[in-house]
């Protein structure tokens, strides 16, 4: 199959993917107990307002109707209103967005870089010093949750070694670059403001990194065991008899195989980075989509709620398919179908 | 004679399993002189892969134990050699092509990619490793396993290929720079007979032309009569004889040997040894003195506690047997 075809199919069926989810989460959301019109105006309306307000929101409405009406807005761009914020959700989401996405872009960068460097480190000298300690710090990294180191770089970064700032996307004294894709660091490069691009970098480390310690130490165990599995192959002994350095054969021959069990892994957990930010979000007062979501869920905003799992549906299925890309750019069995 | 380029001596390989020590080899002497295609037979699980696997030490250095034996190179022994000699060994003296030519090949590069790297990291000039001589040589290698359209093969992925075609492949990788030592384990019993035969054949025929020694192992007595001037046979980790291939046949000695002749002839190679009751020993707890005893025909009593050395019979026929 070509691969043009390939995408294509891909993104055919993910629509209806996503179709499922919208109705899923549209129910859930709606029979969760709660009455949103009641949150969002406070406990000392008047009923008449709530009631009117719940009739704007057409929540009167049988499910299927409410349903039929949100479709038919959201095919037009329109998500609705939010009740927190009094805004269109489709703003919210556009000015949300970018900083999630910048954050769990650096995130997945860390992921990346960092699994396949430590993994192979560690199946390199496995079972010596240098693997047990990265053993260490794997079991570590798994079980501290994200936010907690997130509280642990803010005190440390934040009171007593200030070298990088910790909250924020960028500091007060720096113009923030006029917003074209809303990507601080991609803004500030279109525009050459390179002060700029250097301060939301030096933001994003921290949140960054916090969120992306699970996941990487995750990922480096499966890039190690990979590795160490397939150094036993009859192909690795075969290039060390035909005299190929040890270097190449590491980052070569070896790690090539090897990555790609650790590539679907690190897609689903790079997709979940998203919907995983909140916490870090709150703690580095970074203004994504993560955070809001999370608060509009608190509230019951149901549009809201809507267009960010919405939002994140559609991240994980390109994600996912960009990973399926990768693994077959690795795997000729998988890219030219033959016989396995 | 002139000295050998290889010569294999008392050569014990063990094995760290979970039981304990897999005692494998257990003092394997073989010698290769230049231009000489040697056999090497004997049942599954004998011991031949992981002898020809140590002469280029590529077995799991974390799970081997070599507590006894040399492996001479040219007078040098191999198992002391540091990096820079022993990569010098495998780009200019040995090579070995694998048992199993699918697991060979790496799956995910093309056979060009692994072709030309052989020879980039081959003891070859920095002229001769020029991009397009690179290129040539490997083509050229492909051609001389009797494949048409190398340029094709070259950007092909080993599971595009047939069985047959792989081990061709596997060949050529072997030969692609000059060795002088080719070891090749099984060609072609992973393929039917025909294409085994014409597999042998173009061995035969490339080792002849290029003046290369050859360590040939088998299965089979039959296939190691048509390809070597001389052969070894080997049981549970010992030589047990060693003669010229036609003085095996005409008087074999050694009671296994007797065993193995008497199932052949066969026309496959598998499953051999019909001839002799019961199996190879347990590597973790073989045997004592002679391996062989439990299942010859012709043992006694010294055989359970001494271990038979290989013993001249002349013209370079040598047996382990107390009976003989
Ligand atoms: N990595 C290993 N760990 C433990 N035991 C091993 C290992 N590799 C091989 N062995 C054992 O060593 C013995 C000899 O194996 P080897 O592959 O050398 O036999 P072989 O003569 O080549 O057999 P075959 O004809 O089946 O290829 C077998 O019993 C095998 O199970
Ligand atoms: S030494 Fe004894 S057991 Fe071994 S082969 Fe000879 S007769 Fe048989
Ligand atoms: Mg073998």
């Amino acid at each position: 199959m070509n691969l043009r075809a390939y995408i294509l199919k891909r993104l055919f069926l993910s629509i209806f993917v996503l179709i499922g989810l919208s109705i899923v989460i549209f129910i859930i959301a709606r029979v969760v107990p709660g009455d949103p019109a009641r949150m969002a105006l406070g406990p000392r309306a008047p009923q008449y307002a709530v009631d009117q307000l719940r009739q704007e929101m057409n929540l009167d409405q049988p499910l299927p109707t409410q349903y039929y009406y949100w479709v038919k807005g959201v095919l037009v761009g329109d998500l609705g209103k939010s009740l927190t914020t009094k805004r269109a959700v489709a703003d919210d989401v556009k000015e949300f967005l970018p900083a999630t996405l910048e954050l769990a872009f650096i995130a997945a960068i860390f992921v990346v870089i960092f699994s396949i460097i430590l993994g192979t480190l560690a199946a390199k000298y496995r079972n010596k010093w240098v693997d047990t300690v990265i053993r260490v710090m794997a079991y570590t990294g798994v079980a501290v949750p994200a936010f907690v180191l997130a509280v642990l770089f803010l005190l440390l970064f934040g009171y007593i070694w200030p070298v990088i700032p910790v909250l924020g996307r960028l500091s007060p004294e720096i113009m923030p670059p006029p917003t074209i894709t809303g990507l601080i660091t991609v803004d500030s490069l279109i525009t050459g403001d390179l002060s700029a691009f250097w301060d939301a970098l030096k933001h994003l480390i921290l949140p960054a990194l916090a969120l992306a310690m699970g996941p990487l130490f995750q990922e480096a165990r499966i890039v190690r065991s990979a590795m160490t599995d397939n150094m036993s192959k009859d192909y690795l002994a075969a290039a060390v008899g035909y005299g190929i350095p040890s270097s190449v054969i590491m980052r070569k021959y070896l790690l090539k195989p090897s990555l790609i069990p650790a590539v679907s892994v690190m897609g689903l957990d790079i997709a979940s980075l998203m919907g995983n930010a909140f916490l870090v979000e709150v703690i580095f007062n970074w203004p994504g989509i993560s955070r809001y979501g999370m608060e509009a869920m608190l509230r019951k905003d149901l549009n809201a709620i809507s267009a960010v799992i919405i939002v994140f549906g559609v991240i994980f299925v390109l994600v996912n398919i960009i990973v399926d890309l990768i693994v077959a750019y690795l795997d000729p069995r998988i890219r030219l179908g033959g016989k396995v | 004679m002139d000295n050998p380029i290889l010569d294999i001596r008392d050569l014990h390989v063990w094995y760290r399993t979970y039981g304990g020590y897999a005692k494998v080899l257990d003092g394997v002497n073989l010698f290769v002189h230049k231009g000489e295609k040697v056999g090497l037979v004997g049942e599954a699980g004998c011991g031949k892969t992981t002898t020809m696997r140590s002469v280029l030490r590529i077995l799991p250095e974390s799970q081997v134990h070599t507590p006894r034996g040399q492996i001479l190179y040219h007078g040098q022994d191999i198992l002391q050699m540091n990096q820079r000699e022993l990569h010098h060994v495998r780009t200019g003296g040995v090579s070995m092509i694998f048992q199993e030519p699918a697991a060979a090949l790496n799956p995910v590069f093309t056979v060009g990619t692994q072709i030309t790297d052989v020879i980039k990291y081959s003891g070859l000039s920095k002229q001769e490793k020029q991009k397009d001589n690179i290129k040539n040589l490997a083509m050229q290698a492909i051609s001389e396993v009797y494949i048409a359209d190398p340029e094709r093969i070259m950007n092909s992925y080993p599971n595009q290929l047939s069985g047959g075609m792989k081990q061709r492949i596997c060949i050529a990788m072997a030969i692609v720079t000059a060795r002088e030592l080719l070891i090749a384990d099984e060609p072609g019993t992973a393929l039917d007979v025909t294409i085994q035969d014409q597999v042998h054949k173009l061995l035969r025929g490339l080792v002849e032309k290029k003046g290369m020694s050859l360590i040939m192992i088998t299965h089979s007595l039959g296939v190691a009569r048509e390809m070597t001037d001389r052969i070894y046979v080997m049981y549970a980790g010992n030589i047990v004889e060693v003669a010229k291939s036609g003085d095996l046949f005409r008087k074999p000695r050694h009671p296994y040997t007797l065993g193995l002749l008497e199932s052949v002839p066969k026309l496959t190679g598998g499953g051999m040894a019909e001839g002799i009751y019961g199996q190879i020993p347990d590597y973790l707890r073989p045997p004592g003195g002679c391996r062989f005893h439990p299942r010859c025909p012709r043992a006694i009593a010294r055989c359970q506690e001494e271990k038979p050395n290989l013993a001249d019979l002349g013209d370079g026929h040598q047996v382990a047997c107390f009976q003989v």
